[in-house]
């Protein structure tokens, strides 16, 4: 097997056992960005530098006989992460230049881990996305089919794990940024429970809704991952002082008692939802249907209020990040317009020229949901519809251990299909957002290709901070789905 | 919810933006439309609903008031655009 091609459980029996080291595979992953990435573009920032230097310590640490989980495994991380020292763009030209000072909490517990950054990964400008089309510098291709998104906003990450330019990789996900485009190139994605990881150094785009999450080929490196990525942090004062469990151990207990005790509910809201592609449909159930010959009882259940979580999303969301980005005004970092006389001048000529379209946007949509007058109507209301989610969630998993659905509506769609029209790009988000609105996590894993080759995600969700039933469940599908074609053909010279 | 042109210039001078001209009408169409979608909010009942504007608000956070060393102008001030000595350069605030 190529280096390029293992998994970071593979990986870490062939560098614990000498048979390779850090740099070979860092250097292999550096070859295969550079046959690929100029099609796929995933990259905004490969450190070519920085990862042969990270390896050879990695190998060092090795040689004195030290074995953890992430110890010289290439990880590419959003570009929406800080990184000390490395270019952290959030895909924006207001940021082009903008240099960290200091480390995202996940950055520095991946590099005490020993695991080596290859780069940042491109994304839609500051997360605000479902296909990566947004990037202020480039668009990403999906590796399956080139003239398709690779989804978004962590459509660099996905596309880069997908296409084994790295063995894996860290996203964000608001409203599904993580899920989606894992499901979209056909890889493993988790968001966590809002507070199980430190946000602390993630550029905020929404701040109650915001998480850090991996991106991985398999749902064992997955909880490789969130094991090395949770925890309490004094810097995040909305992490999750809970205790952290080794998630790998979930799958030990799927190879134990199969899913035998889980209980799975369908909400049936979900598929009633318009523009539902038959290919989806179809893996859902079938997924489903597995399930339950793993020992899963499946039952409907009832999120009632799932046909307004879009519309207070996009009320709650734009509402923050009208907030948020207020900071970037030339004044500290970053873009600053410089023909401008005057301050509030200053301001609006930086701002307009360094924030693409969809930021404006959600700017402006955002800071009327807040203006006087509107505030209660807007921001109040969804703010209420937001709890009425939650306690829909609450009853529902009264009677179940996790709640299941498709990814999103369709398979990844073609590029520039959906760029005029930011509405029907917000309704894809439909399966995936409820859960950060309510605060819980979900995962992405494989279950099927579309007819066209293309594919498709299942997702499941728990309650808060129950991880380890996502990854039992998925655990137990990939292993009885056992899809032979996992990842897309590429050719050496693509 | 109809959004005009003359709001869209108001909501970018609030939120400090200078919409290029030829983006106003398109952006007023644009946020009408989200507007529209988001009108249906206004159909739930919402009586007795708390108001939800974080994902854990279960308790406050508080920590010991204790002083730290603060990283200093060097770090502070690295991704400056302009700056003189220890001192942000920003254009003329005040007429």
């Amino acid at each position: 097997m190529e280096f390029h091609e293992l998994t970071i459980s593979d990986a870490r029996k062939l560098l614990d056992t000498k048979e390779i080291s850090s740099v070979d595979l860092v250097t292999a992953l550096l070859k295969r960005i550079d046959a690929c990435d100029a099609d796929i573009k995933a990259f905004i920032t490969v450190d070519e530098k920085g990862a042969i230097d990270g390896a050879k310590k990695a190998d060092e640490r090795l040689a004195a006989g030290e074995s953890t989980p992430l110890l010289g495994i290439p990880l590419a991380l959003k570009d929406l992460l800080c990184t000390r020292g490395l270019a952290t763009t959030c895909a924006s030209k207001i940021l082009e230049n903008f240099v960290p000072q200091y480390d995202a909490t996940v950055v520095t517990k991946i590099k005490d881990a020993g695991a080596v950054i290859l780069g940042k990964t491109n994304l839609d400008e500051f997360a605000m996305g479902s296909s990566t089309e947004n990037s202020g510098f480039h668009i990403t291709r999906n590796p399956w089919h080139l003239d398709h998104v690779p989804g978004g906003s962590s459509g660099g990450s996905a596309a880069a794990v997908a296409a084994r330019m790295c063995t894996a990789s860290l996203g964000t996900d608001t409203g599904g940024s993580i899920r989606q485009p894992a499901s979209h190139c056909g890889v493993v994605g988790i968001k966590p429970t809002y507070g199980r990881v430190s946000r602390f150094g993630l550029v905020s785009y929404a701040s109650s809704l915001d998480q850090i999450g991996p991106i991985t080929r398999d749902v064992r490196d997955s909880a490789i991952m969130l094991n090395a990525l949770c925890g309490h942090d004094p810097r995040d004062t909305t992490s999750a002082n809970v205790d952290v469990p080794d998630f790998t151990t979930a799958l030990a207990q799927y190879q134990a008692d199969g899913l035998k005790g889980m209980t799975a509910g369908i909400p049936k809201e979900f598929l009633s939802v318009k523009g539902l592609d038959p290919d989806v449909e179809k893996a859902f159930h079938d997924a489903v249907k597995l399930l339950e010959t793993l020992g899963v009882e499946v039952k409907e259940i009832s999120l009632p209020h799932t046909d307004y979580a879009v519309a207070a999303y996009y009320v709650i969301a734009p509402s923050e990040a009208s907030s948020n980005l207020a900071r970037f005004d030339g004044v500290r970092f970053g873009y600053r317009d410089t023909n401008a006389t005057e301050l509030i001048d200053m301001y609006k000529k930086t701002k307009s020229k360094g924030f693409g379209d969809e930021v404006q946007r959600r700017i402006i949509t955002g800071t009327y949901a807040l203006s006087a007058g509107y505030y209660d109507a807007y921001y109040g209301q969804a703010t209420k519809v937001r709890s009425l989610i939650r306690e829909d969630f609450s009853r529902a998993f009264a009677s179940c251990d996790i709640i299941v659905s498709p990814v999103a509506p369709t398979p990844a769609f073609k590029i520039g299909e959906n760029v005029d029209d930011p509405l029907t790009m917000y309704l894809t988000d439909i399966f995936t957002l409820s859960t950060n609105m309510a605060g819980l996590p979900g995962i992405s894993v494989p279950c099927g290709h579309s007819k066209t080759g293309l594919p498709i995600g299942f997702q499941m969700m728990a309650s808060r901070f129950d991880e380890m039933a996502l990854v039992r469940g998925a655990y137990g599908l990939e292993q009885a789905l056992d899809l032979k074609k996992r990842f897309p053909e590429m050719s050496d010279s693509l | 919810m109809k959004v005009t042109r003359k709001d869209i210039e108001y909501i970018a001078h609030l939120s400090r933006l200078e919409v290029d001209d030829t983006l106003v009408d398109k952006f007023a169409d644009q946020v009408s439309r989200i507007l529209q979608y988001i009108d249906k909010l206004k159909d739930v009942d919402v009586s007795g609903a708390e108001l939800m504007s974080g994902a854990s608000m279960d308790h406050n956070v508080f920590r010991e008031d204790i002083p730290h060393t603060p990283p200093g102008p060097d770090i502070t001030l690295a991704n400056a655009p302009e700056r003189e000595d220890d001192f942000y350069i920003v254009p003329k605030a005040v007429g």
